[in-house]
């Protein structure tokens, strides 16, 4: 049965009738064209569908549609504000923290609700934040610090 | 017989063909040319020429100039991640003389790229951009050419600076490369094709500059297969067997057909469900029951190494020296070793994805692929049509390693988007990608040593079991040797599943066999283990880079086990010189291995970005450490068990070293060497010598798991 889904898509209030057990993954993508959120693994162990939900990284690919009725979801999309890069994605930028790149969206999520709630972690709490998102090409040391730039980025107001 | 291209683009080249030049790119962009390790191209011409087409020898096929200055350099090889997207600019600037600015890439379209088999091998660097640079200096000299022409200049006072042609008595006499062109082909072309620059005139090659991607991969507008979009695409749902070497016996599909909106498709075996929701798609695949016939092969991931090792095939023996008998009398003591390596997974996070449009008889096909044109080819040959009816497109690839080498899902696509007239999307899941791939081959290793009294290697009997040769060369200075290929015979394989080409194949499991023994054998000598491998090496490029490797890491010699928990391997790959040492803590009560800190140092010629190379090497370092220590299929027959990333372990953040350095040796006036893969041929090696120098267990199986290490430290114990 369809059902009448309402929540805050990037800053912008959006609804839609849709059947409500679909996986909210599939529909940022298929519905709303969001596709740098990605699918990696179908069953939340890689991260690559990281998106905020509230402010908290979530799995979408283990979300249904309705799960997130009311609430703020926030994709890789809306991260940038009016053509201003977040500090973040500055940061994998400066610090070539990426080389394929199909993981980013999810690192750079993941490492924003981080930094939202911790704005100076040390190594070891970026380590065990995002212990479990996978880069297959082998980028971590340099997201390691990417990570720990933004947040000094983000103290100083940049 | 090489095939003729039907492309118009392609076809323009025959007639102004330099034997010679021909020969030499034909040889280049072959396929065969991936397990080439030959450094000289004039080797390469004595060697078979195995490949579909010919690569392009017309400039404008590489390259469009437009009236604003754009350069629009269109090139067969995709960007999954290595970084050719910034350092063929480098190149193309350099020999064009334009600014690097002014160049737009399109890449792996074989509507309107230049050729090439495929992007793998480490060659973009070593093999094709000497094609895309001989182009870009021959455009230059016809440029050149024609503005001398056109501005009546005397062609010893023109130069070029940022893509304008000047007169240097009389700078104001000038005009741009856009002009002459107005993106336009050129007509015209060199008779005596004019040489590449010299390092010593280069601007750009040999700068580090930050990849030219990044801003439309961090903010998630690169599109990756599955993001483009297109009106009324459907996704498909392919039914997969439960095992390899089954048969489908009986299939029942009604309830799937009940459903609203639901589309099932039958080509042989190969049957599908489509739907515009994914959900709804799998939801469909899900009601389909099928039988199969049983599975007889019962190797698993426990007795596949004394199947590999008790297998018929032929014999190749290769590197023989010396006597072996002589190499045994000579020898103070003899050492043999076996080793043993699981199947790896590719795992790009990106799985296999690929969509199919056909327009009448026509078909687009966009795919996760390695290799546009071989996917092109396959489908022309497969479904019987003319090259010039299919065109592949790789956008942006997530991630390939030599599994997207590979495109099953391209020719399945294909196939289903015919059946059904509109455009079809086939994204594998995680458990198709695990199912799916053509794994690292499983290895089995065995070697014969002999040590002097002075420390000398006088004897190396290497064989190696139903697996890839590449890596397998002995490198130290022995003069008795022999290496022996066991190999399959045509039609029967050996290896029980599916297996390619990954990331260096072969040479990952032959150096940890070879770089393990190594180190076996000066603990055995009590020789420090870097002091044993310089005594018995006479390559001046390896000894060169081991020299730089301790200078950078700051090693001390100690004889083995120090309790430091150092290790170093060492190898030649994709014409590369390379060394890896690591520093590891290793926990006694639960066999955890944690890497503290890895120096790479490599001699990889003539370096393009070295910002570029150096994470390529952290890349290496990185997920070797997956194969090393973690990673390993488990099957059993044709059944893949290992099935997502909660049974199949990829490297975590909580691996990496604090410290990752990387020395490239300055080698600007030597050819460029591959730089994607050598690096992670040493990681078996350098963990496994590291772990015994840190407790004295001597590990013989990868993946060096926590219980194997815990094991390993038991039998040292006695």
């Amino acid at each position: 049965m369809e059902k009448l889904i309402r929540f805050n898509l990037n800053g912008k209030e959006t609804e839609l009738t849709i059947d409500p057990t679909l996986t909210l993954l599939w529909v940022l993508r298929d519905q709303f064209g969001l596709t740098g959120t990605k699918y990696g693994c179908g069953i939340g162990v890689c991260g690559a569908c990281t998106i905020l939900v509230d402010n908290n990284a979530v799995r979408s690919c283990t979300y249904q549609v309705s799960d997130v009725m009311d609430r703020k979801v926030v994709t890789i999309e809306g991260l940038a504000s009016n053509g201003e890069l977040h500090p973040v994605q500055k940061a994998f930028i400066e610090k070539d923290a990426l080389q394929c790149g199909y993981c980013t969206p999810g690192m750079i999520m993941n490492a924003t609700s981080l930094l939202l709630a911790n704005p100076e972690p040390t190594r070891q709490e970026v380590i065990d934040a995002m212990q479990e998102n996978l880069c297959r090409c082998g980028a971590h040391i340099r997201i390691i610090e990417a990570i720990q730039l933004a947040g000094q980025d983000m103290k100083k107001g940049k | 017989m090489k095939k003729r291209s039907k492309n118009p683009e392609l076809a323009t080249t025959k007639s102004r063909l330099d034997l010679k030049r021909r020969d030499f790119f034909a040889l280049l962009g072959g396929g065969v040319a991936v397990y080439l390790s030959s450094r000289n191209p004039s080797e390469l011409l004595a060697l078979p020429l195995i490949q579909q087409r010919e690569v392009p020898e017309d400039f404008n096929a590489f390259l469009t100039i437009y009236e604003d200055g754009t350069v629009i350099c269109h090139v067969g090889k995709i960007e999954m991640g290595q970084g050719p997207i910034t350092s063929l600019p480098q190149q193309v600037a350099d020999e064009l003389d334009v600014s690097i600015e002014s160049i737009k890439m399109v890449m792996g379209d074989t509507a309107t790229c230049s050729y090439d088999a495929g992007t793998w091998g480490s060659l973009t660097t070593r093999e094709y951009s000497h094609y895309l640079r001989a182009a870009c200096a021959e455009a230059r000299a016809v440029l050149i050419q024609l503005a001398v022409e056109h501005l009546n200049i005397s062609p010893e006072n023109a130069k070029v600076k940022d893509g304008i042609v000047f007169d240097a008595s009389k700078p104001e006499k000038k005009i741009s490369y856009g002009w002459l062109t107005k993106g336009e082909r050129i007509e015209r072309s060199m008779d005596e094709k004019p040489k590449v620059k010299d390092h010593t005139e280069f601007y750009y090659v040999g700068q580090s500059l930050l990849r030219a991607d990044s801003r439309l991969k961090v903010t998630g507008e690169a599109k990756y297969t599955a993001d483009i979009p297109m009106e009324g695409r459907v996704y498909a749902k392919v039914l997969r067997p439960p095992s390899h070497h089954v048969k489908l016996k009986t299939v029942d599909f009604s309830e799937a057909e009940k459903m609203t909106g639901v589309e099932v498709i039958r080509d042989g075996d190969l049957i599908a469900v489509l739907h515009k929701l994914p959900d709804i798609a799998e939801r469909a695949l899900g009601t389909i029951k099928a039988e199969y016939t049983g599975d007889e092969n019962e190797v698993d991931d426990q007795s596949i190494f004394s199947h590999l090792l008790t297998a018929t095939g032929d014999i190749r023996e290769r590197e023989k020296a010396g006597d072996l008998e002589a190499g045994e009398a000579q020898a103070d003591f003899i050492v043999e070793s076996e080793f043993h390596d699981g199947y790896k997974a590719h795992a790009p996070i990106e799985p296999h994805a690929a969509m199919a449009n056909w327009e009448g008889e026509k078909v687009t096909v966009w795919g996760s692929c390695q290799s546009p044109f071989g996917a092109q080819d396959q489908i022309a040959q497969e479904l019987g049509m003319a090259l010039e009816d299919v065109r592949v497109i790789s956008p942006f690839v997530g991630g390939g390693f030599g599994g997207k080498i590979y495109h099953p899902q391209v020719m399945e696509v294909v196939k289903i988007a015919r059946l059904v007239n509109k455009p079809v999307l086939l994204a594998y899941t995680r458990e198709e990608e695990f199912f799916m791939d053509f794994f690292r081959s499983a290895a089995a290793i065995r070697i014969r040593s002999g040590i002097t009294e002075k420390g000398l290697i006088s004897l190396w009997d290497y064989k190696h079991y139903f697996f890839e040769a590449r890596g397998s060369d002995t490198i130290y200075n022995v003069p008795n040797k022999l290496t022996t290929s066991y190999v399959a015979r045509r039609g029967s394989p050996v290896q029980p599943l599916p297996t390619g080409a990954w990331r260096a194949p072969g040479a990952n499991s032959n150096t940890f066999a070879r770089e393990s023994h190594i180190d076996i054998m000066a603990a055995k000598a009590e020789i420090d283990p870097v002091e044993f491998r310089l005594r018995n090496l006479a390559d001046e490029k390896m000894i060169a880079v081991i020299e730089a490797l301790k200078a950078k890491f700051g090693y001390t010699p100690a004889k083995g086990p120090s309790g430091r928990g150092i290790g170093m391997a060492c190898g030649t790959d994709a014409g590369t010189w390379v060394a890896v040492m690591i520093a590891v803590k290793v926990d006694i009560e639960t066999g955890n291995v944690q890497a503290i800190k890895a120096v790479v140092s490599q001699d990889m010629g003539m370096c393009v970005n070295p910002q570029g190379s150096i994470i390529q090497a952290e890349g290496c370092v990185t997920m070797g450490m997956g194969y090393a220590l973690s990673e390993d299929i488990e099957f059993k027959g044709g059944d893949v068990i290992s099935s997502n990333f909660d049974n199949y372990q990829l490297p975590l953040f909580s691996w990496t070293p604090e410290v990752i350095d990387t020395v490239i040796l300055d080698r600007m006036d030597e050819p460029p060497q591959g730089g994607g893969e050598p690096a992670i041929i040493c990681m078996g090696g350098a963990l496994a010598n590291a772990i015994f120098d840190a407790c004295g267990a001597r590990l013989h199986q990868m993946p060096m798991t926590p219980e194997r290490v815990l094991a390993g430290i038991k039998l040292a114990k006695g």
